[in-house]
């Protein structure tokens, strides 16, 4: 039986191996955060981190999964929130807010990376998550905010 | 949402219940319990309730799509009863609970659903302010409420739970009561923090997706890639051995699989072997125009006046033109999703609709039960922008979950919502219009050649949704919307628009935002542009001096300011090439719509930056000059007319359905790609005309109107080509740069 680290708690996986990790963060741990949003690695909705780097989980087999894996309800919480998380909520950048989670933790992992981005390199690292709501420019501006960026 | 659900609480339960919606479903009742019935309309009691901590609870028929309105909504209703905004609490779309204001639909939410509300609140607020009089021995007139504190001039006060706590207004609205006047308004105003947002931001906040009840098992939909396909062989060996308890579920053309875990329903339904007999072919799809024009269709004047064969024949000169807009498609990040718990004693939903009571309604016939029996309660979903596929899913869940004898979540896969969701179907306009030798316009004919815009579950009727299609049940549908600002608002002696309502679409069609606003304002507005262009006119000054009133004036001078826009005949003579590219040309275009002719006022520019090699077209600087009457959310106004830019600028540039004769080819983002944080302007510039003293019009959908025009139209500043097919493509561009 797999065992997998989520949120720095340990878990037994009950699932077949080849099962994508989205499901299993889902429907055995009743994690909210990653959503399903294609189950084709297209639209970035499902992101986590895995090891501290983002992954979509809807097409890593949970078998895959080696190193801790940290979900959006392990990053920060209204409590102790992070500041990337309380740039979003200041610049209020979600509409219906699908997409959110995914954004979240694949800017969560750039930043670690790239601290100072520009607003281009910023634009490239979401590149691969999708926004249907259109909240893009308020996305943009809370990562910068985060980021210590002017503007 | 964990642990055992209740679903069928009443609203008294509610109502001495913990509060939210969330921890409500845990309160106990006995199965079979009945639902309360809906308290009238017009008693207070329907809309609005204070509880013993002073908290007022709303319930309200509009529901949350992701725009804002669960908040502004709030402020509406915390200022008309002089209560803190923190205490008002809204339950939204949940049948057993709430008052039917109609879907959630039309950038209504704030005119109707928010004017009902407020109505509800003033009248709650005069009742209490009543009761504290007599118990305080003061006139009504001479108290103040402040935080739902009524004070009394010597100082003593009684709150307003206090005065009602937890029991009934039992009073009938009269409507004699006035709202406040728009002067006296402090929390409608104010860009207050939408109270969805940090749970979203958190991963908290409680999708419909993220519902699980107890003893549920996951199920998944079966369906063949083109519609009214007859199901001919279901072979069911083909599933068998595989884990998890797989069922499979048929009755007509429905098919669908269940299991105990959701990786084991997705693995049966992609395993499943099913034979489809031959549906009708789908025509070829570069034939799309020509089929939209021959299908028939029955034709309807929508304005009148003068005479346009007489105008056009005395015009000094005369124009023509040909619009084309493609099956376009909601492309909701998150697949449809709904619960269903169908049981001898009642059934419950879990459904995203817009549409809660007509849903429920539909979703009874399906199943064969009294609607009286059924009580869909409301969840948000992933953003819908209009009829996704959240009524279709929630019809899957319950038909299923009849079928199996157990509780059901149905998520649609991302080819099911691609494929199956229903689409802003395409339309051909054809417009010609006659000037003057001043270069006025004297006779304007328009005729738009579309299918129904509005195919939601309605009437009660099972047919409307695909899983009702499928067991062969009728369907009725209400509105068209397909003409929605197919008359400009331009003064021309001779106006003729007419509307042909063709009978039939090439695929499955419904309501996208703005349903054919965003369509007619491309053709009205991309015509006025290639007329100004004839005159020799500025674009701007060509509108305004066809115009009367002065709001669509003002918005048009405030886009012109706020753009710093170059006043002079399109396209431009210079054709400047774009700073630090040799290739690429820059151009601005405007375009106007008052949105359903009564709604909001929006002006448009677009500034282009177009490679003249490659086609590619980059939109950097959109501003948006917005009249919506009087504001309730500055911020989350700014919100919506954001995420309308950027939607409509990734269908102006991007978006078109893909078939082919055996059916949709459109299953994934990469068959169907939407705009990319790469490919969004720089700036998107927004000037606010607050009027507070009108009522306010909407904001859902206006501002994404006149964009695919003004794209349009800044192509041609640039380049002299005109584009008149959505999507402009670096193909189409190439084409009329040749």
């Amino acid at each position: 039986m797999a065992v997998i680290t989520v949120n720095g708690k340990r878990h037994e996986v009950q699932a077949s191996p080849d099962t994508p990790l989205l499901y299993v963060l889902r429907n055995e741990l009743d994690l909210n955060g990653p959503k399903f949003g294609c189950g084709l690695a297209q639209c970035g909705a499902c992101t986590v981190h895995v090891g501290g780097r983002p992954v979509l989980s809807c097409s890593t087999p949970v078998s895959a999964v080696e190193a801790p894996v940290t979900t959006i309800e392990g990053l920060g919480t209204p409590e102790k929130p992070r500041p990337l998380q309380s740039a979003f909520v200041a610049e209020q950048a979600a509409q219906c807010g699908y997409c959110i989670n995914g954004i979240v933790m694949t800017a969560a992992a750039f930043l670690r990376e790239n601290p100072r981005p520009s607003d281009a390199q910023v634009r490239k690292a979401l590149d691969g998550n999708l926004c249907r709501c259109g909240t893009h420019m308020r996305i943009l501006r809370a990562v910068k905010k985060a980021a210590g960026v002017a503007v | 949402m964990n642990g055992p659900m209740n679903h069928r609480m009443n609203r008294r339960e509610f109502l001495t219940g913990a509060g939210a919606l969330v921890v409500s479903f845990s309160i106990p009742l006995p199965a079979g319990a009945q639902q309360a019935p809906n308290p009238r309309l017009e008693q207070l009691d329907a809309w609005l309730a204070v509880g013993g901590d002073g908290k007022v609870t709303v319930f309200c028929g509009k529901v949350e799509l992701g725009t804002g309105i669960q908040t502004a909504l709030a402020q509406i209703v915390a200022d008309e009863l002089d209560v803190a905004f923190e205490r008002v609490h809204i339950i939204m779309g949940d049948t057993a609970l709430c008052q039917n204001q109609g879907p959630t639909v039309g950038s209504q939410s704030i005119p109707n659903g928010g004017t009902q509300l407020r109505q509800a609140a003033a009248e709650a607020r005069h009742t209490l302010v009543g009761l504290a009089a007599a118990r305080l021995g003061a006139p009504a007139d001479r108290l103040t409420v402040s935080d739902g504190a009524v004070m009394a001039p010597g100082g003593a006060k009684l709150s307003y739970a206090e005065v009602l706590g937890n029991r009934k207004f039992d009073r009938k609205l009269d409507r004699k009561v006035k709202p406040k006047a728009s002067s006296a308004l402090k929390v409608v105003g104010q860009s207050i923090q939408r109270v969805d947002i940090p749970g979203k931001v958190y991963g908290t906040h409680a999708y419909v997706q993220n519902i699980r009840l107890p003893g549920m098992v996951h199920g998944r939909v079966v369906r063949p890639p083109r519609q009214k396909a007859v199901v001919a062989r279901v072979d069911e060996s083909s599933v068998k051995g595989l884990p998890g308890n797989v069922r499979v579920a048929r009755k007509g053309n429905f098919v669908a699989v269940v299991a105990d875990r959701e990786e084991q329903a997705i693995a049966a339904a992609r395993s499943l072997k099913v034979e489809w007999s031959s549906a009708a072919q789908l025509p070829e799809m570069k034939d799309l125009p020509a089929v939209v024009k021959a299908t028939p269709a029955v034709e309807r004047v929508l304005a009148a006046a003068g005479d346009v064969e007489n105008g056009m024949a005395g015009a000094a000169r005369a124009l023509q033109a040909e619009y084309f807009i493609p099956f376009q498609m909601h492309a909701s990040i998150g697949p449809s999703c709904a619960l269903a718990d169908v049981r001898p004693d009642g059934v419950t939903l879990w459904s995203p609709t817009q549409s809660s009571f007509n849903v429920r309604d539909s979703v009874a016939t399906l199943l064969g039960r009294p609607a009286s029996q059924v009580r869909l309660i409301w969840v948000e979903g992933s953003g819908c922008y209009g009829q996704n596929g959240a009524d279709d899913v929630t019809a899957d869940a319950a038909l299923l979950s009849q079928l199996v004898g157990r509780p059901v979540r149905v998520q649609w896969m991302r080819h099911d919502e691609h494929v199956h969701e229903p689409m802003t179907p395409a339309m051909v306009i054809g417009v010609r219009a006659g000037l003057d030798r001043d270069g006025g316009v004297v006779a304007w004919d328009y005729l738009l050649r579309s299918p129904n815009h509005g195919k939601r579950p309605a009437f009660g009727m099972a047919g409307n949704m695909i899983a009702g299609a499928e067991l062969g049940m009728p369907e009725r549908y209400g509105i068209v919307g397909a003409d929605r600002n197919a008359r400009h608002s331009y003064q021309f002696p001779h106006n003729r628009v007419r509307f042909g309502l063709m009978d039939s679409s090439v695929l499955r069609n419904s309501s996208l935002r703005g349903l054919g606003s965003p369509q007619n304002t491309f053709a009205n507005e991309s015509f006025m542009d290639e007329l100004a262009a004839a005159a020799g006119a500025d674009p701007i000054a060509f509108r305004i001096r066809h115009l009367k009133d002065p709001r669509a004036i003002a918005v048009l001078e405030e886009v012109a300011k706020l753009s710093r826009w170059d006043t002079r005949p399109s396209p431009r003579k210079d054709r400047t090439r774009a700073a630090g590219d040799r290739r690429a040309v820059t151009g601005r275009g405007v375009a106007f719509v008052q949105y359903n002719n009564t709604g909001a006022y929006v002006a448009l520019v677009a500034q282009v930056r177009l490679e003249r090699k490659s086609g590619k077209v980059r939109v950097e600087r959109v501003f948006v000059a917005h009249d919506c009457g009087l504001i309730v959310n500055p911020d989350g106004l700014r919100n919506q007319i954001e995420g309308n830019v950027i939607q409509g600028l990734s269908r102006a540039l991007l978006e078109e359905v893909q078939f082919d004769r055996s059916g949709v080819k459109s299953v994934d983002w990469r068959g169907y790609p939407i705009m990319r944080f790469s490919d969004v302007p720089q700036e998107i510039g927004i000037s606010l005309i607050n009027r507070p003293e009108q009522p306010a019009l909407g904001a859902g959908e206006p501002a994404g109107s006149p964009i695919f025009a003004a794209v349009a139209n800044a192509i041609f500043d640039a380049t002299g080509g005109r584009l008149r097919s959505v999507p402009f493509t670096p193909e189409r561009v190439r084409a009329v740069l040749a």
